[in-house]
């Protein structure tokens, strides 16, 4: 068992331990002043670039030199994934970028010996003009906030002691020694926490109604099925941040009376579960899980369950028959799981990113949170930015950013010189926002307005060369796949919808399909029995509504505006053409016809559009139209 | 009637064989005697954790984690061990995506298809692994080297397109960078 008072000693110890980096918090300094330290970052992105290696290069080439007082930590992800592996070097906050292992020793040699920059690896988005700025004033940087992920990059994901020096643990002692289970609710009601996940159900309600439903036995359940394509926030914060959904499951524990959390994490995320792993092993020995919690006789303990590949079993009670040991078929909401979930008893099922928001909002107060975003949506939301960004990654921002300041100011907009054409929110529950919509405030009224959700935070940039019949078609085929068969509005509708939209894409769909394609969409929304169905024709209904011309080019006109589909695209050799014959030699329908050294043909009857000719063409003579 | 009914059952057994046993063309017996380390694995683990509630998949999950798939006899072997039906445990196994019921290759490749690498041409990185090593999604090869699935996202969009080879992370893949990655497996 461990006191307040030796919690208090750890924080005070660590704090003095973990030297130059705490100035990535604008922390002052308890420790020597002299120290500095090169933080690399060990997320997602970049964990899988080696960051292990780049360490001991680090450590080697320092022994080396003889450098004094420079430590070399790995931290969570720093969110800028595009440029990763990430380097930070503290106290100047300078940031290197795509650094390679052997990049390191030149690091060492002109930066830490000498004091000067590496101006190679600078992160280019790093400098104004001939300055060099720190990397909190870095735009990608600048605008964000962060709560759910204030520990991601800085501390050692590893080292319980290092997330307690950042006051871990201390919002569970507080709850623990000086708030009834009543005030805790409340705190977590008046701060206005919205589920993370997607549907933004206000968090305090959810537990106050398990806290008053009386029964033997009470859960808690973490969501970690983090299942959206494009989504990786809670995987971040897993990887980074282990203890502070630890610590928000605990604190939930507490106010409704339950002794026992599952936290159901997604097997694809094999680096999470180790540190899942560590992480409760670590908590259980110093007793803050596990029976009488600081001595107040409060007992909580953790247990990690594993899904096995089914989308579906994000959805609450899907999940929860996957802990059971069933296939995951979502139930008949006839009752709220918070009353009869988990083998029947009162359950509470949060998600990750809405855990973690819990310990800084009983330390700062529900007031401090509602100062943060919006009246509909208080604190922050993380985002994944993926697709045709520049600065794909991570990033987190009051709730009420526009989405123009993610996109543009944050994500440095479209690469390659490209047009925005569409940004994806939600997933395959989501929608297809317009550049129209660009200056929509981010929150959940906001969004659903506008035909799309917040969703767990995937935020998936398209440009130009983006099809959105392609896209719905891929998003539904996702559903078809993922459905689990259980009600028939979205086992039958969803695969009906699917052959439509490939007909469509083939080239050979009619005016009625869209009619159909409309009727079904609104017919599947009504009458699926759980979210999935409920929510898998968003994408078709919403580019149906704003790229209504572009279904309407693929069904009357056979074309594709972007050039995705084949069926509909011809390929055509321009008179950049040399006459080498390659492509008509590689071609396997012999389709392509023409003399050495004149201009080639190409037999639109013939050609199967395999696109083995704009492959093999030296010169770039043959494209699509 | 009857007669209908017996080859109705006939029918049914033979295709949850042949399911479980990823076409008849591949023979899928255990050796025991060559598996008995790993049984005995299992067996142990099956009898610290059968007092858990909702212990199939736990099972299901050390099968897959130890034999690479669930063998057939395996199955049985739980069934027996936890009191479970068969048919039950087929309808749990064939839910999951991450069990299998055929043995993979050595290495697994895993192509992500989330969004965002679909948006940066995961398509065309899954037909290029295809046509390396001649076979399609699903699939092992003959020697039983690789064999390719199509995943779900990986969480690693900050560096679309990816694959996973054996829980590693390949990002940034283009057809080139795919040879040769392929290369270093083999």
């Amino acid at each position: 068992m461990i006191t307040i008072q030796e919690l208090d000693a750890i924080k005070e110890r660590t704090l003095k331990a973990m030297g130059a980096k705490l100035y990535k918090l604008n922390r002052e300094l308890i420790g020597e002043k002299s120290y500095r330290h090169v933080l690399i970052c060990g997320g997602p992105g970049c964990h899988s670039s080696k960051v292990e290696d780049i360490k001991e290069r680090f450590i080697r080439a320092i022994d080396r030199k003889g450098l004094k007082n420079v430590e070399v930590s790995i931290a969570g992800c720093f969110g800028l994934c595009e440029s990763g592996p990430n380097i930070e070097i503290y106290p100047e906050g300078v940031f290197y970028s795509k650094v390679k292992p052997e990049d390191i020793d030149e690091i060492v040699e002109k930066h830490l010996c000498k004091n000067e920059i590496v101006e190679r690896l600078l992160f280019e988005g790093a400098r104004k003009g001939e300055q060099v700025i720190p990397v909190h004033q870095v735009d990608f940087y600048k605008k964000q906030k962060k709560i759910a992920l204030r520990n991601c990059g800085i501390i050692d994901y590893n080292n319980i002691d290092e997330y307690i020096a950042l006051d871990g643990y201390q919002a569970l002692a507080k709850v623990l020694t000086e708030m009834e289970q009543g005030e805790v609710i409340e705190v977590i009601k008046r701060s206005n926490l919205r589920g993370r996940g997607g549907a933004g159900f206000p968090t305090g309600r959810k537990w106050e109604t398990a806290y008053k439903y009386h029964a033997d036995k009470k859960y808690v359940i973490c969501n970690a099925d983090e299942g959206d394509p494009g989504a990786f926030m809670d995987r971040s914060i897993l990887e980074g941040d282990p203890h502070s959904v630890l610590e928000g499951m605990a604190i939930c524990g507490y106010a409704i009376g339950s002794d026992q959390g599952f936290i159901y994490v997604r097997a694809e995320y094999p680096v999470a579960v180790e540190r899942l792993r560590t992480a409760i092993k670590q908590a259980r020995d110093k007793g803050l899980l596990g029976k009488n919690i600081f001595g107040t006789g409060f007992n909580f303990d953790i247990e990690l369950r594993l899904g096995a590949g089914a989308f579906v079993c994000g959805e609450g009670t899907a999940l929860m028959e996957s802990i059971e040991g069933r296939r995951g078929m979502p139930r008949p909401k006839v009752e709220r799981t918070a009353h009869k979930g988990l083998w029947g008893k009162p359950t509470i099922i949060n998600n990750v990113e809405t855990l973690a928001n819990v310990p800084p909002i009983i330390i700062n107060g529900a007031d401090w949170f509602r100062s943060i975003g919006t009246e509909d949506s208080s604190g922050t939301k993380v985002f994944a930015l993926g697709g045709k960004v520049k600065n794909t990654g991570l990033v987190e921002v009051p709730m009420g950013t526009t989405l123009r300041e993610i996109i543009f100011d944050i994500g440095g907009g479209i690469a390659g010189g490209r047009k925005f054409k569409a940004v994806q929110t939600g997933g395959p529950s989501g929608g297809c926002i317009p550049e129209e919509f660009l200056d929509t405030p981010v929150d959940f009224a906001s969004l659903a307005k506008i035909g799309s959700i917040m969703g767990s935070g995937g935020m998936i940039v398209l440009d130009e060369n983006d099809c959105m019949v392609d896209i719905a078609r891929f998003f539904l085929d996702f559903t078809v796949d993922e459905s689990c068969g259980k009600c028939i509005p979205c086992r039958e509708g969803t695969k009906r919808m699917l052959e439509i939209l490939e007909r469509i894409t083939r080239g050979e769909g009619t005016e009625e399909d869209l009619e159909r394609l409309e009727s079904l969409a609104e017919n599947i929304t009504i009458s699926s029995l759980c979210g999935l169905g409920q929510t898998a024709s968003n994408p078709v209904k919403s580019t149906l509504k704003y790229f209504r011309e572009e279904y309407k080019a693929h069904v009357y006109e056979k074309r594709c505006p972007a050039g995705v589909c084949r069926e509909l695209l011809e390929f055509y050799i321009t008179d950049k053409c040399i006459g080498c014959t390659r492509c008509a030699r590689n071609c396997p329908v012999s389709a392509i016809r023409g003399n050495v050294k004149e201009r080639h043909t190409i037999d639109a009857e013939k050609c199967i559009k395999c696109g083995t000719c704009m492959e093999v063409c030296p010169v770039g003579a043959v494209i699509k139209r | 009637m009857l007669f209908i009914r017996i080859i109705r059952t006939a029918e049914y057994k033979l295709s949850f064989l042949i399911t479980w046993q990823g076409g008849l063309s591949m023979e899928l017996k255990i050796n025991w005697e060559a598996n008995r380390e790993k049984i005995d694995k299992l067996n142990e683990f099956i009898e610290n954790n059968r007092h858990k509630d909702g212990v199939l998949m736990l099972v299901l999950q050390e099968v897959q984690e130890l034999f690479g798939y669930i063998p057939y006899e395996i199955a049985k072997l739980i069934s027996k061990e936890l009191k479970i039906p068969l048919a039950e445990i087929f309808g749990v196994a064939t839910f999951y995506s991450q069990f299998s019921l055929h043995p993979k290759g050595e290495n697994v490749i895993g192509v992500c298809l989330g969004t965002a690498c679909y948006v940066k041409g995961g398509q065309e990185i899954l037909k290029k692994i295809e046509e390396l090593l001649g076979i399609t999604v699903g699939q092992t090869t003959p020697d039983g080297r690789f064999s390719i699935d199509a995943t779900r996202c990986l969480g690693s969009c900050g560096l679309a397109p990816v694959m996973m080879i054996n829980g590693q992370i390949h990002g940034r893949l283009t057809a080139d960078r795919v040879e040769e990655i392929i290369e270093q497996y083999r």
